[in-house]
């Protein structure tokens, strides 16, 4: 007998042992005074057997049940190799379940498992401030102030706000995109600088030296890496800033006001704008915070909630009913793709499902053709449950190769899953094949071996002789075709579900399309323009001729249709509101008590650019300027909201921060800004201001403003175009970031329309594997029942007749999946509630749609087994058993 | 096959493992030194089969209760030693309880079968 290597070594240890035992005993012969030959001979008598020694010993090495494994292992791979169509068929299927559930998997363990890139990320909170009409509102700066100084429970709170800078004199004037942020921010995340240092509390205050700290692209892009700049200073909008440190461009915070890529990062505190200083102005302000070691986030949560309550006291005109959103940082990042990952993750659960369904099936057809074999075992007194070791290990090796296989898939797989996820996914670099990813393939191949083997294992070992002998050991065995029916059925149930959830989603986009989102936003770019960095201390009446001259630059550009300037006027993008009163009302005594409208500075061309229609009145003109009286549009929303029964032009209302009262002269469409979708879960009223009338101290120190424009060029060619013309006019006016409306929403609907990409491929899988599935099974059905469909045709039976027998056969199964299947997916549905827009969850026309197109495929695919039914020859099929 | 040796391994064991602990107590011995001292330790009353005492060894052995290495013997050649482990010597003490508790018993016994 071959010996495994493992223990050819210890074999001859063995050998060498017991010969070693036989040369001392013939020796001690010999001393005393046996010849040589007669001694060995002597010794070789005593000892005994030396081959059954040997043996005895071996068996107490404790390798049997190993070594009985490794024996039914190299018969299972032997059982492989002689059926290779079956091995092939199993093994790909397999390998397709196994690969794009270890793909989704690794993408649910990047996105939701895999912990913060961060020192104890446990701690770290996201904090935001809420107010009666924003539940995640943002701080004002001095509100922050007191909430970082009154606090008990947190070790540090940090907050940011974005920003962006025109970078000058360090080679070509260049746009920046600028995190503001609290000294402790680094620290509060556990970063350490690249180089020099972090930033310090004690300048993040007024009138210290303005610092900035940069990133570590910007660092290696301008300044070559050169450690030498730190200490150095920059200009930014025209002042200058001291390097005091270097830091990654992408600290990995997937949160809103937080940008993926930073160029600097500048201190709040330096913040000289005397409206950050209004305890009622709040700047997309939000904060990060982390726990003191031991503190909940419920402690946390009240401890500020009761600070917000004295600053509520304290400040009753503009704190009243203030408190605090607090949530851990990670669920901040992740929290809203969560169902939609999970959903899909369920999804390709129900495809391994199906696929092992299928595997099991095609396991209990072969086992028909090893009843002999099985006999014979069972005859030479192998256990029934011997027999199922033995299964159990062949399907194990199966499962084992598929699940090699479905690795290397996955692995192909996670790279195309990253190229199609949606920037709109966070966290997605954190996606790859780790030891939680191994480790789920190894549970998933393990289970769906078990799942697929043990049925068919159990069947086989334990004959129903009685069944048997019923059937004239013909073959055709009812229990086992039973087994195979309800696999289908259950792969059909599967199916199902997946089909109607996959066209939820379909419906769900179709819906979001069709909503109009207000504005028509083919062909509108959306950029951003930079005045010169010497705007920044220029007059009002400057600042107004310079936006003047910039937009007719503009608007002048070959292939432009129309430009507007603007600010907080991009759907979608930043808001800005303001709390406000009407005229003839007394004016409330806190903010909290006052209505609130989105504002929209606009050019007057913004209308041509964006077709915001015109209901009644007048659009905005030229003529509405910082000369004329101060006028605004309304949109549908704010006219009936505020002016029910009365009409709203000619009607006055008071602007509370911006101080200033302004005459209704039109209304206009309302404008969904938060998204096609959540548009209305947020503050619906609009207002429109003419740019020019900006009170004079808001303009003053305005140092950049959106742009939008009507193009058919593509955005970065008219980019460059505008580039050109505004240039040409003052080598200091800077454009960027060219971006088409209509991919700005198309990235709101980015991650919907990957997941309904998806549950479409899922779906049509599980179909593909399902109709494979009945098919196999009718086919199966048919060569067993070929003797009775031969006598039925000798006895006169129509092709028709057998053709619609057959098909019966399949139709029950179908019909038995879907009835479960319904019944299914009516209770699953209502999981993924959350994704779904403008359809219910039940939705009785997408569960028809989905039964049917199932039930169409089970029957085309129960059509072929069935048709070789009627071409069954009666003399032949009677001959052959 | 191999039901002769095994009867007799049944029959000897707990005893041979016991004899083997005990003889390995004077220090670390190979097989045949083994059985020559079981041999000569009993007056020749007691011979240990070859195909009774290497199963034992190994099984011993994987036990943990000794320990084994190759060693050159006297004569230049390989053998293979074993030596009591701190296990093995707790597990002497325990069979020898058992045994002096046994052979007490039996001896009570036939004590009173003989009165």
């Amino acid at each position: 007998m071959r010996l495994p290597w493992w223990k050819r070594h210890q074999a001859r240890e063995l050998e060498e042992e017991l010969q070693s035992h036989l040369a001392m005993a013939a020796r001690d012969r010999q001393e005393r005074g046996a010849a040589a030959e007669a001694a060995k001979a002597e010794a070789r008598r005593e000892f005994g057997n030396l081959l059954l020694v040997s043996e005895t010993t071996r068996d107490m090495w404790g390798w049997a049940s190993l070594e009985r494994f490794a024996q039914d292992l190299r018969y299972g791979a032997r059982m492989l190799e002689r059926s290779p169509g079956f091995a092939v068929v199993a093994l790909l299927t397999l390998a397709l379940g196994i690969g794009i559930n270890t793909a989704l998997f690794s993408v649910v363990n990047g996105v939701l498992l895999s912990p913060l890139p961060y020192p104890h990320p446990e701690q770290l909170v996201s904090v935001f401030e809420s107010k009666p009409h924003f539940e995640k509102g943002s701080f004002s700066y001095l509100n922050f102030l007191d909430f970082q100084q009154q606090n008990r429970t947190l070790a540090a709170i940090a907050a940011y706000r974005n920003t962006g800078f025109t970078l000058t004199g360090s080679g070509q004037a260049e746009q920046l995109q600028a995190q503001m942020v609290s000294a402790g921010l680094f620290s509060v995340l556990g970063i350490r600088p690249v180089a020099g240092r972090l930033f310090t509390p004690e300048e993040d205050r007024l009138g210290t030296a303005p610092a900035v700290i940069l990133s570590t692209e910007l660092w290696t892009r301008k300044f070559g890496g050169a450690p030498e700049v730190i200490g150095k200073s920059i200009t930014l909008d025209g002042s200058s800033y001291i390097v005091v440190g270097v830091v990654p461009g992408e600290l990995q915070l997937y949160i809103q006001n937080f940008r993926k890529n930073n160029d600097v990062y500048v201190l709040m505190g330096q913040f000289a704008d005397p409206h950050f200083r209004d305890r009622n102005a709040s700047w997309g302000t939000d904060a990060i915070a982390r726990l003191k070691p031991g503190v909940t986030i419920e402690q946390a949560r009240a401890d500020l909630n009761s600070v917000a309550r004295g600053l509520g006291t304290a400040y009753p005109g503009i704190n009243k009913g203030i408190g605090v959103t607090m949530l851990p940082l990670k669920e901040e990042m992740v929290g809203d793709v969560r169902p939609l990952l999970l959903v899909l993750l369920g999804a390709v659960g129900f495809v391994l499902l199906i696929a092992c369904g299928n595997v099991a099936n095609l396991l209990l057809a072969r086992a028909t053709v090893r009843q002999r074999e099985f006999a014979i075992r069972s005859a030479l007194g192998a256990s029934p449950l011997r027999v199922i070791r033995q299964l159990l290990t062949e399907t194990l090796l199966l499962a084992v190769i598929a699940g090699t296989a479905g690795l290397v898939l996955a692995a192909w797989g996670t790279q195309a899953a990253l190229r199609l996820l949606p920037a709109s996914i966070p966290r997605a670099s954190h996606v790859g094949l780790d030891l939680r990813v191994l480790g789920f393939t190894l549970a998933i191949t393990a289970l769906s071996a078990v799942v697929f083997g043990l049925a068919p294992a159990i069947k086989t070992a334990r004959p129903d002789l009685h069944e048997e002998l019923k059937e004239g050991g013909r073959g055709g065995s009812g229990a086992r075709h039973r087994a195979q029916a309800a696999f289908v059925i259950m792969e059909m149930a599967l199916a199902l579900v997946l089909l109607a959830g996959a066209g939820l989603m379909i419906r769900t986009l179709a819906e979001l399309w069709r909503i109009n989102p207000g504005f028509e936003a083919r062909n509108v770019v959306l950029l951003g323009v930079g005045l010169p960095p010497g705007m920044a201390h220029a007059s009002p009446d400057a600042v107004r001729s310079s936006l003047r001259q910039a937009e007719q630059a503009i608007a002048s550009t070959p292939g432009i249709e129309s430009a507007a300037l603007s600010e907080g006027a991009i759907p979608l993008r930043g808001d800005n509101e303001d709390e406000f009163w009407l005229e003839g009302q007394p004016k409330p005594a806190s903010v909290n008590d006052m209505a609130w409208s989105l504002l929209y500075v606009v050019q007057p061309a913004y209308f041509q650019v964006m077709k915001v229609p015109l209901l009644r009145g007048r659009l905005l003109t030229a003529e509405d300027n910082e000369h004329a009286t101060p006028v605004a549009l309304v949109d549908e929303d704010l006219a009936h909201r505020y002016f029910p029964h009365t009409d709203p032009l000619g009607k006055h209302i008071h602007f509370n921060s911006l101080g200033k009262t302004v005459e209704i002269v039109g209304v206009v469409g309302h404008v969904k800004q938060f998204g096609l979708d959540t548009d209305a879960r947020n503050l619906q009223d609009q207002t429109y201001l003419p740019m020019m009338q900006t009170p004079d101290d808001q303009l003053a120190g305005t140092t950049e403003v959106d742009l939008l424009v009507r193009t058919t060029l593509p955005p970065l060619t008219a980019e460059d175009a505008m580039r050109g013309s505004l240039q040409h006019m003052n080598r200091d006016y800077v454009i960027f970031g060219g971006e088409s409306m209509n991919d700005v929403i198309g990235k709101g609907l980015a991650a919907r329309r990957f997941s309904v990409i998806l549950l479409v491929l899922f779906a049509s899988l599980a179909l593909l594997l399902a109709a494979i599935g009945i098919y196999g099974v009718v086919s199966y059905v048919v060569v067993q029942r070929r003797r009775e469909i031969g006598i039925r045709m000798a006895l006169g039976a129509r092709r028709g007749q057998v053709f619609q027998l057959m098909l019966r056969q399949g139709a029950r199964m179908a019909l038995a999946g879907l009835g479960i299947g319904v019944a299914a997916a009516f209770g699953l549905t209502r999981l993924m509630t959350s994704l779904l827009y403008g359809v219910k969850p039940t939705d009785a026309l997408t569960f028809a749609v989905a039964a049917c197109l199932l039930c169409a495929i089970a029957l085309a695919a129960c059509c072929i087994p069935a048709r070789r039914a009627t071409r069954v020859d009666p003399m032949l099929a009677l001959r052959c058993e | 096959m191999g039901k002769r040796y095994q009867n007799r391994i049944e029959l000897l064991q707990g005893t041979l493992d016991m004899l083997v602990l005990q003889t390995l107590q004077w220090g670390p011995q190979h097989g045949y030194g083994i059985s020559q001292a079981i041999r000569m330790g009993s007056g020749d009353v007691l011979q240990v089969e070859t195909g009774s005492l290497y199963p034992a060894l190994h099984r011993l052995e994987r036990e943990g209760w000794i320990r084994s290495e190759w060693k050159l013997s006297d004569n230049n050649q390989r053998v293979k030693e074993y030596r009591l482990t701190s296990a093995g010597k707790k597990q002497l003490v325990d069979e020898r309880s058992r045994w002096e508790m046994l052979t007490q018993a039996i001896a009570g016994v036939l004590k009173t079968a003989g009165e």
